[in-house]
């Protein structure tokens, strides 16, 4: 044992060694800074960055010791550094001010990173701050955010003047007044400071920590399973195994097919499949342990993909077979469509499966209360469905589990499924102490459901002039070992594989598959993403074979008001395609009159450059029939502010803010007098999952109803009290206007709890009634549509893509905060040019390659292109104030905009991706030996 | 599962080497240890009892000339080694390559000495040594030797140096005498893990229009850091032009022996590209060394 003696953020420390500690962790646990995140514990993500004497560095793989004798500044540190009061550092103030902040679990690091730049170069340009932060990953990824953030703070710094707002930020063309201005989030302050907790930073007195033993085989039967040298380990709690679960064996979103273990005798189906779970004393005993558990298997032939699943005789993984759901749909005759037609182009596509690579780990935590309740503290996108699964496995009433939200490092669809819930449930039932189950990048890498991985045929058929008549899909859908989200993800990909586009003659059967892949579920773009690469690359070689402008043969096709959807869809209103298609083709003409033409670089004529387009569409809300509920409290309070309540999830993507700008509009107050609580099961209503770009729609509703139905609870009460007509009743700046007395809500507080009146508001909204796929009618209540178009760079030798320029222009009928929409529109660009360019989740034979962040490579910061967003708004009706989805679409058509841009620039066209720069090289090469 | 039981500081090489000698269990040394932590973690890497951190050794952070060498010592990170005028000015090929190893939260902690250590036939920084002609200084109990760089490797991922018993101390790189100039480039695939699929640098010495001397070294062209000797053998005393480029091209290809990466790049593939990359990092060497 030696002594480490340091400075952390001005105070000094003299700490006793503990072998095998890093700095992260004697930060976290001995000194409580949790303000320092943990990504990856792999130097990958840089979310644990801190500065050791001014430098930054990955604190998770520093040794603590090696911090003897160091000066250390965490995110902590940074805000009293300027003034003897807590004041934010000008950096801490320009992440705030442009938007930068969303899921926030990176910003510490982003900022510390920075602030190390501007010590030493006060005055950056783009590339200095590009080249400061090439590894401190952005899974939200408003790296354009983060720059403008940088470069205000340096001028800041440098002329003492405060913090330049950021200007290029339109507001809303629907006039209101908060809503559609810019407004700042109301926990972003706690982000940049440090001060947000999420799961992994809470600690409670007695906990434990616990571990699952992973089957790490793809397919088998579990024959024995020897947990005796584990239970007999020192410092270990509790060994559980499936024959401990107390009630219902599986969990499950849709179809409950998914152990919560695997217990002898039972099928494994996946290499992330739990046999075992552990609690100890502390994370190194519980890891211990779960290495002493012993398994053995009668290993089964692994099915690896979806079309070998379908395949007659090979062997089924679920009792009902192979098939989760064939899925049809049907318009039109397609006889008659091809035989109209005087083209018919048909091509094969495949998808990989992706990743989220959220920078937040997956973590839970339960805590048994003296009362038999039990308390789960996680990041999850669907509380009150955790709340029931939890239950459903305990065999108890769903009222006995309360769900506590906390903030969440990004989930993009990926924290829609039960983790570690259930868990952490049975291990502090039984040893009626806390227990926390943290997830490592490797363990949520090879256990949470991904995008599922597809091949799509598409069949065309098109008049000579470009208006296509006929298209005919055919899907196969990886959703790997068990169902989770996939019957619905699939179904989006299929109803959505005919593009936005207007076509009389549609059918498409898509089969979803298991595997024995690690399970498929939602991913931001929910399977459109995967098909709107396919039918956006059949336009563009449409369009080569009609001869037609690949923006005016979209332009042709396009949905509008009047058209009927492929599944039988009449669309009334808010249908912004065309719009969308012509601003983003205005935009690209000012850039570069010939988009679509290569330009071989003057200086180096190996560099090629052109443009690409592509259009989607995606629904907002769950569709098909599922009633799509949320619900809201708006209460008001004694001091005359206001709180609104619903367990909707807050992921990064600026739903709490939305809430807050619907309840002070309604209200007429500052959004400061607002309070926002989300994701409690017992504090708040259920917000439904968030999922399908729904919560802006049916949480923004509920919580506008409720406070609407509030201010006219107000408006009665006042009308009846003053005597006068409720038209007389005005609402001003907080103030509300009573035929010549001016009441603050304060007061209003007090008139209405006087006469016995609770000034408290629950609404449930209920979206549009939509149904189900096959029955023609509405089959969702709104769309979103998106366009881009990317400019790209091919070096024509090596193959390497580099994508210069993105237009995205997004119809989101309404933008709510056009402040965190920029950020979320930037983000969405960014994991489509991931999933295009680097993004690949590799299973080989079952087994999952890229089991470490190293090897799965999300885009940073060095990869962004200038990004120029347009935000188109044809509202919906039902939507508040207009507003329908955004989270999705600004991801979906990016993948197949820089595709289309590199068959543009060098005639080589992508049938798979991620985009493979040595199957470019070589196509090249080999055609330039046939010449 | 402690990462290791016990952290020795040492302040001087013979302590460190001691240090190795005389401990409890497997001891290992530690420089940036960002590869190290994450082998160990992984569970790529046998358990270690020990691990001594090289960094308080000041011999081993030193970056100074020594008569007519540049020292650079073996656990100066490598963010400094990018940033040094020194290196800038007598390896502009190793400055090159330490900017481009990993990210710079890594590059504040991680050395050329691990670099050099893992043993990798295509280290940024290692290629760029190869170039450069390093000599690297070990230490062991039986005192301290001279080895040339290359020496160093004898397959991927095996180094010559028995990491339990010695220690790179430092490399030595001669100084840029007038016409002397190098470079460093690599070519990356985006998707995938963290080594580009090539690298090359070149050291010259240009003696009006001909090429005095010259080295050249491409990761990955074997087993170990890979000479393109044949190539170079070829280009002293010739003009640098077209014609003699292609020739060269052509001996390093007869000469290499590329190789398939699974997931990151085939053989072809390199073959294909390495002319357009060795012509890139040519042309600029030529031209700093006018």
């Amino acid at each position: 044992m030696s002594t480490i003696n340091l400075s952390v953020n001005g105070k000094q420390y003299s700490l006793e060694s503990i072998p095998g500690e890093t700095l992260s962790t004697m930060l976290r646990e001995r000194l409580r800074l949790t303000g320092t995140k943990i990504g990856c514990e792999e130097a990958e993500c840089g979310a644990c960055t801190v500065l050791v004497d001014g430098q930054p560095m990955m604190s998770c793989v520093y040794p603590a010791e090696r911090a003897d004798g160091k000066t250390i500044v965490t995110i902590e540190g940074l805000a009293q550094r300027v003034h003897e009061e807590m004041k934010l550092h000008p950096l801490q103030d320009a992440f705030v001010e442009h938007g930068a902040v969303q899921c926030g679990f990176c910003i510490p690091g982003q900022i510390l990173t920075a602030y190390a730049l501007l010590k030493r170069n006060p005055n950056p340009d783009s590339a200095d701050i590009r080249f400061a932060l090439k590894d401190t990953l952005c899974r939200c990824a408003g790296y354009p955010s983060i720059e403008n953030a940088i470069l205000a703070a340096a001028q800041a710094l440098r002329t003492g003047e405060p913090v330049q707002k950021p200007t290029h930020i339109p507001d809303s063309i629907h006039e209101h007044k908060t809503v559609g201005h810019s407004h700042l989030r109301p926990e972003a302050v706690e982000k940049v400071t440090g001060e947000a907790l999420y799961t992994d930073d809470l600690k409670f007195d007695g906990m434990l920590y616990a571990k699952a033993k992973r089957a790490m085989i793809p397919h088998g039967f579990l024959k024995k399973l020897d947990i005796s040298k584990a239970k007999a380990l020192p410092g270990v709690a509790a060994v559980l195994t499936a024959e401990d679960i107390p009630a219902e064996k599986n969990h499950g979103l849709v179809i409950f097919d998914w152990p919560v273990m695997v217990g002898i005798g039972e099928r494994v189906r996946y290499v992330g499949d739990a046999l075992a779970i552990v609690a100890a004393e502390t994370q190194e005993i519980a890891e211990q342990a779960v290495g002493l558990i012993e398994a053995e298997f009668d290993l089964q032939p692994v099915i690896t993909n979806p079309v070998q699943a379908r395949q007659e005789g090979v062997p089924q993984i679920h009792e009902k077979g192979n098939l989760l759901k064939h899925i049809k749909v049907r318009k039109g005759d397609m006889d008659a469509g091809f035989a109209s037609a005087d083209v018919i182009l048909e091509h094969t596509f495949h998808t990989p499966t992706t990743d989220h690579a959220f920078i937040e780990p997956e973590c839970s935590i339960g805590v048994p209360l003296p009362d038999g309740r039990m308390e789960i503290y996680v990041g999850s996108q669907i509380p009150y469905q955790d709340r029931t699964q939890v239950a459903r496995v305990m065999g108890w009433p769903e009222e006995r589990v309360r769900v506590v939200g906390q903030l969440m490092g990004g989930g993009f669809g990926g924290k829609e499924d039960i983790m570690g819930q259930i868990h952490v449930a049975m291990l502090a039932n039984v040893t009626q102490r806390p227990v926390k189950l943290l997830f490592d990048r490797h363990e949520s890498l090879l256990v949470h459901p991904k995008r599922h991985a597809t091949q799509i045929r598409v069949k065309l058929g098109a008049k000579k002039d470009g208006r296509i008549v006929a298209m005919e899909t055919e899907l196969y859908g990886d959703t790997g070992a068990y169902a989770s989200l996939g019957e619905k993800v699939m179904t989006r990909a299929t109803t959505h594989s005919a593009g936005p586009y207007d076509i009389e003659h549609v059918r498409a059967d898509c089969y979803a598959m298991y595997t024995n892949n690690p399970p498929a579920g939602a991913f931001r773009g929910f399977g459109v993403t995967q098909s709107a690469f396919a039918v956006e690359s059949m336009m563009d070689m449409l369009a080569d074979t009609v001869g037609v402008d690949r923006v005016e043969l979209r332009r042709m096709n396009a949905l509008h008001v009047g058209s009927v959807t492929n599944t039988g869809q009449v669309l009334n209103e808010s249908v912004g395609l065309t719009e969308c298609i012509d601003r983003v083709d205005a935009e690209m003409r000012k850039h570069t009159p010939r988009p679509f033409a290569p330009r071989v670089d003057s200086a180096n004529p190996n560099l090629v450059r052109a443009w690409g387009f592509a259009s989607a569409y995606k629904n907002t809300g769950l569709g098909g029939g599922a009633p799509d509920i949320s619900g809201a409290d708006v209460e008001l309070y004694e001091d005359g502010t206001f709180q609104v309540r619903s367990s909707a999830a807050e992921l990064g993507q600026g739903l709490v803010t939305v809430m807050r700008l619907t309840v002070a509009e309604e209200m007429a107050v500052a959004p400061e007098q607002v309070r926002v609580l989300v994701m409690d099961t017992d504090l708040a209503p259920n917000g439904g999952p968030t999922t399908a770009s729904r919560q802006t729609f049916v949480t923004g509703n509920a919580s506008r109803y409720a406070a609407k139905t509030l201010r006219d609870q107000i408006t009665a009460t006042m009308a009846e009290k003053f005597d006068v007509r409720p038209e007389q009743i005005r609402y001003e700046d907080g103030i509300v206007h009573v035929n010549g007395h001016s009441m603050t809500y304060a007061e209003i507080y007090k008139e209405m709890t006087a006469i016995g009146q609770q000034p408290k508001v629950r609404y449930e909204y209920e979206a549009p009634k939509t149904m189900p796929l096959g029955e023609g009618g509405d089959m969702h209540f709104a769309f979103s549509f998106g366009v881009q178009a990317a400019e790209v760079e091919v070096n024509k030798l090596t193959g390497e893509v580099r994508v210069l320029k993105v237009i995205s222009a997004n119809d989101v009928g309404m933008a709510v905060n056009p402040l965190g929409l920029q950020g979320q529109i930037e983000g969405g660009v960014m994991m489509g040019l991931g999933n295009c360019l680097t993004e690949e989740f590799i299973v080989d034979n079952g087994n999952v390659v890229t089991d470490h962040l190293a090897r799965y490579r999300v885009p940073g910061i060095m990869l962004t292109p200038e990004i120029t967003s347009i935000i188109v708004e044809h509202p919906i009706s039902s939507g508040p104030y207009g507003a329908k989805g955004v989270g999705e679409i600004c991801s979906i058509p990016t993948t197949p905009a820089i595709t289309n841009a590199i068959y543009n620039a060098v005639g080589v066209r992508i049938f798979k991706t991620p985009v493979d720069q040595e199957m470019i090289a070589r196509e090249l090469w080999e055609r330039e030996e046939t010449k | 599962m402690n990462l290791w039981q016990e952290y020795k500081s040492p302040t001087s090489v013979a302590e460190a080497v001691q240090d190795l000698a005389s401990a409890a269990g497997p001891a290992l040394p530690i420089a940036g240890g960002t590869d190290l932590m994450l082998d160990l973690r992984q569970g790529n890497h046998p358990p270690v009892h020990t691990l001594i951190d090289l960094t308080f050794i000041p011999e081993m952070s030193a970056l100074e000339l020594r008569g007519d060498e540049l020292y650079v010592g073996a656990a100066v990170p490598v963010n400094q080694v990018a940033l040094d005028p020194l290196v800038g000015t007598h390896a502009q090929a190793l400055t090159e390559a330490a900017n481009l190893i990993a990210g710079p939260q890594v590059r504040n902690t991680a050395t050329l000495g691990g670099n050099v250590a893992h043993a990798l036939p295509a280290a940024d920084g290692t290629i760029a040594l190869t170039a450069l002609d390093a000599v690297a200084e070990v230490a062991g109990a039986a005192g301290r030797r001279r080895m040339p760089f290359t020496s160093l490797f004898l397959g991927p991922g095996k180094s010559a140096i028995d990491k339990t018993k010695e220690i790179i101390v430092g490399f030595y790189l001669p100084i840029a005498r007038p016409h002397q100039a190098s470079c460093f480039k690599r070519i990356m695939r985006p998707q995938g893990v963290a080594l580009p699929i090539l690298n090359c640098a070149v050291w010259l010495e240009r003696d009006g229009d001909l090429v005095r001397d010259i080295h050249i070294a491409v990761g990955p062209g074997g087993a170990t850091p890979f000479r393109a000797t044949e190539a170079e053998a070829f280009l002293r005393g010739q003009s640098f032009n077209d014609e003699t480029f292609a020739h060269a091209l052509d001996c390093l290809l007869d000469q290499a022996k590329f190789r398939t990466s699974a997931r990151r790049a085939s053989a072809d593939y390199r073959r294909h590209i390495v002319g357009g990359l060795l012509k890139d990092v040519l042309d600029t060497a030529w031209k700093r060394a006018e």
